[in-house]
């Protein structure tokens, strides 16, 4: 049995990357994730790591690419406005292949937004949001329990598939506090970097981290090898939960704290004998079009609701594939979806689709 | 037959894509002298940055990494934080460093990071074919000055070495100068000081170099070499800006 603490979700992630053998964090404040830095700047010097606040969230990443170069396990994170800043360096790294931990705790957009919570960076962070065409692993987690676990599995895959994870948590993940129970052992998967520069010591060839390469068929072979590896994790590392969906028929689709929503709407309908499935997925890319597949047949209709205008609902429209209708609830600006406002809909997706068959 | 001169181990031996008359391959040369006369090759690792030189890892045999423009000192200092065993050098074009990189080499040079930066000064964009630099001379014709850099429009040019001499955290500053055989020596004693620097861990150190672009000033290389010297150096004084009488 491993020790329970009660921590804030921030925190849970600092704590759960050290554990991973992340020692070296750059970061720079930003609301509402700084509680990061502030637990990374007193714990890291006390194991022998580093920790540096960096000039700017443009400084920070740079330095995340210079210390993932040399093979180290490196962390950054941010809130939105912030992450907009690293999209540069977010492209590079992938350009480069140079494995890193990125964390996202939205907050409401766009511009300066505001710091209450927000899944509006859904876009950004899966469909790009720096320039070209690559990928980066997105996880959701839902809880602070996950919020550790996910970022030790972070490191794991980033190391993996020289890639970026990034753990795309919200405002109110970061602040809440729950009970996590830390593993006696983390599962840290270690991987070999013989392509690191740490100084070939004249015992091998010349190592380059670098993403240019002038020649079209040059980058697109580079792009190619890219390309396959994203397959590879699309095959490989989808993770998602079905909660209550064994012979469901409407399905909400939701991540992070509103899937946590979701759940008291669907207890709700259950009093009222309506059966609501959630669908929730836990790697927002890959996206984890599989768990649509398992229910299609019998699916009668799908409710997106997220703290956005809609953007985890264009991939849920593509997994369903004109299949069946799928609705949407979202609030914006930082509000947080009511559950009796999404129980309203429920009812009445039931009634139409249901009900009257 | 005894060798008295040879290509640097530290540079690999292929010929390099820098036009006739340009002081990248004597810059490139003293920076590898220095690795090869340090023994430091098989441990130091080099951020190229954008600009002519973006493949300067074609050319240094180290360990290398591509930076984005204008971030090379952060990458520095993520590589140097993280392998502090590691020697860690740039090497950053006047439009990386004092344009878009201005917040980077500031606060890596406040932080005293451990590194090196060698700072390549031809008060012009090479790469992209000639445009304003923040070094650009007044007066001077560039492809986005076409009637002269005019200070009402486009500010004065930013003397690197006397701004970051101001703080507190970098060990050592020169500026020195390539355009003939004299100043090239004092070049390559600086270039090899600031590694020096770094060896004994006394802090960051830089060496701007005044150096040519004769493609974009639309001169030869001899007019190029005597515009460093006769108009460069009035503007940009060579000399020592910090650690004077650092003993390394």
């Amino acid at each position: 049995m491993g020790q329970k603490l009660l921590m804030k979700g921030n925190e849970a992630i600092a704590e759960a990357a050290i554990r991973a053998g992340c020692l070296h964090y750059f970061g720079y404040p930003i609301t509402p994730q700084t509680e990061i830095a502030h637990y990374m700047a007193k714990k890291l010097p006390k194991v022998g790591g580093v920790f540096l606040q960096a000039e700017s969230e443009v400084a920070a990443i740079n330095m995340v690419y210079g210390a993932g170069s040399t093979g180290t396990r490196v962390m950054t994170s941010s809130s939105s406005p912030g992450i907009s800043l690293k999209q540069e360096g977010l492209s590079y790294l992938a350009g480069a292949q140079v494995p890193a931990v990125v964390v996202n705790i939205m907050r409401g957009g766009p511009g300066l937004g505001g710091i209450q919570p927000a899944q509006s960076d859904y876009f950004q962070a899966c469909k790009g949001g720096g320039h070209g065409d690559y990928r980066q692993i997105v996880l959701a987690p839902s809880s602070v329990q996950e919020l550790y676990e996910l970022t030790v599995e972070a490191f794991n895959l980033a190391d993996k598939y020289r890639i970026v994870s990034m753990i795309l948590g919200d405002g109110i993940l970061g602040q809440m506090m729950e009970v996590v129970e830390f593993r006696d052992e983390e599962p840290v998967e270690h991987y070999e970097k013989p392509w690191a520069t740490t100084g070939h010591g004249k015992t091998r060839e010349q190592n380059v981290i670098t993403s240019i390469h002038l020649s079209p068929a040059v980058l697109e072979k580079m792009n190619q090898n890219l390309q396959n590896k994203y397959e590879i994790i699309r095959q490989k590392e989808c993770r998602y939960e079905m909660y209550n969906c064994d012979d469901a028929e409407l399905f909400i689709v939701a991540y992070g704290t509103v899937a946590r929503i979701a759940k008291s709407v669907i207890e709700l309908a259950k009093r009222e004998g309506i059966k609501v499935g959630l669908i929730r997925p836990i790697t927002l890319w890959p996206f984890p079009q599989e768990a649509f597949e398992k229910v299609i047949d019998r699916a009668k209709a799908f409710l997106t609701v997220e703290m956005s205008s809609g953007q985890m609902l264009e991939d849920v429209l593509l997994a369903v594939n004109g299949r069946r209708k799928v609705y949407f609830h979202g609030r914006m600006g930082g509000m947080v979806p009511v559950r009796d406002d999404i129980m309203k809909m429920v009812r009445d997706i039931y009634d139409e689709h249901v009900k009257n068959g | 037959m005894a060798v008295i001169f040879q290509k640097p181990k530290a540079l690999k031996d292929t010929s390099m894509h820098y036009c006739p008359g340009c002081t990248h391959g004597i810059a490139h040369r003293l920076v590898a002298e220095a690795l090869d006369e340090l023994d430091i090759e098989g441990k130091t690792v080099g951020i190229a940055s954008v600009g002519c030189s973006y493949n300067s890892y074609d050319y240094f045999g180290c360990d290398m990494i591509q930076a984005p423009h204008g971030r090379a000192p952060a990458v520095a200092t993520g590589v140097k934080r993280s392998k502090p065993d590691c020697i860690v050098f740039t090497y950053q074009g006047d439009g990386d460093l004092a344009a878009i990189g201005t917040a980077e080499i500031i606060h890596a040079a406040a932080r005293g990071e451990n590194i090196t930066v060698i700072f390549i000064n031809n008060t012009i964009y090479g790469m992209t074919s000639g445009q304003m630099a923040p070094t650009t001379l007044l007066n001077q014709y560039t492809t986005t000055t076409p009637y002269g850099r005019i200070a009402d429009l486009h500010g004065f040019p930013i003397n690197v070495c006397e701004m970051l001499a101001t703080l507190q955290g970098p060990a050592y500053i020169e500026r020195a100068s390539l355009h003939d055989v004299k100043h090239i020596r004092k070049a390559k004693e600086a270039v090899k000081k600031a590694f020096k620097v770094q060896i004994a861990k006394k802090g960051f150190s830089l060496v701007e170099l005044l150096s040519t672009c004769p493609t974009n000033w639309g001169l030869s290389p001899v007019e190029a070499l005597n515009r460093v010297k006769n108009e460069m150096i009035p503007h940009y004084p060579l000399g020592v800006f910090k650690g004077e009488n650092l003993e390394v």
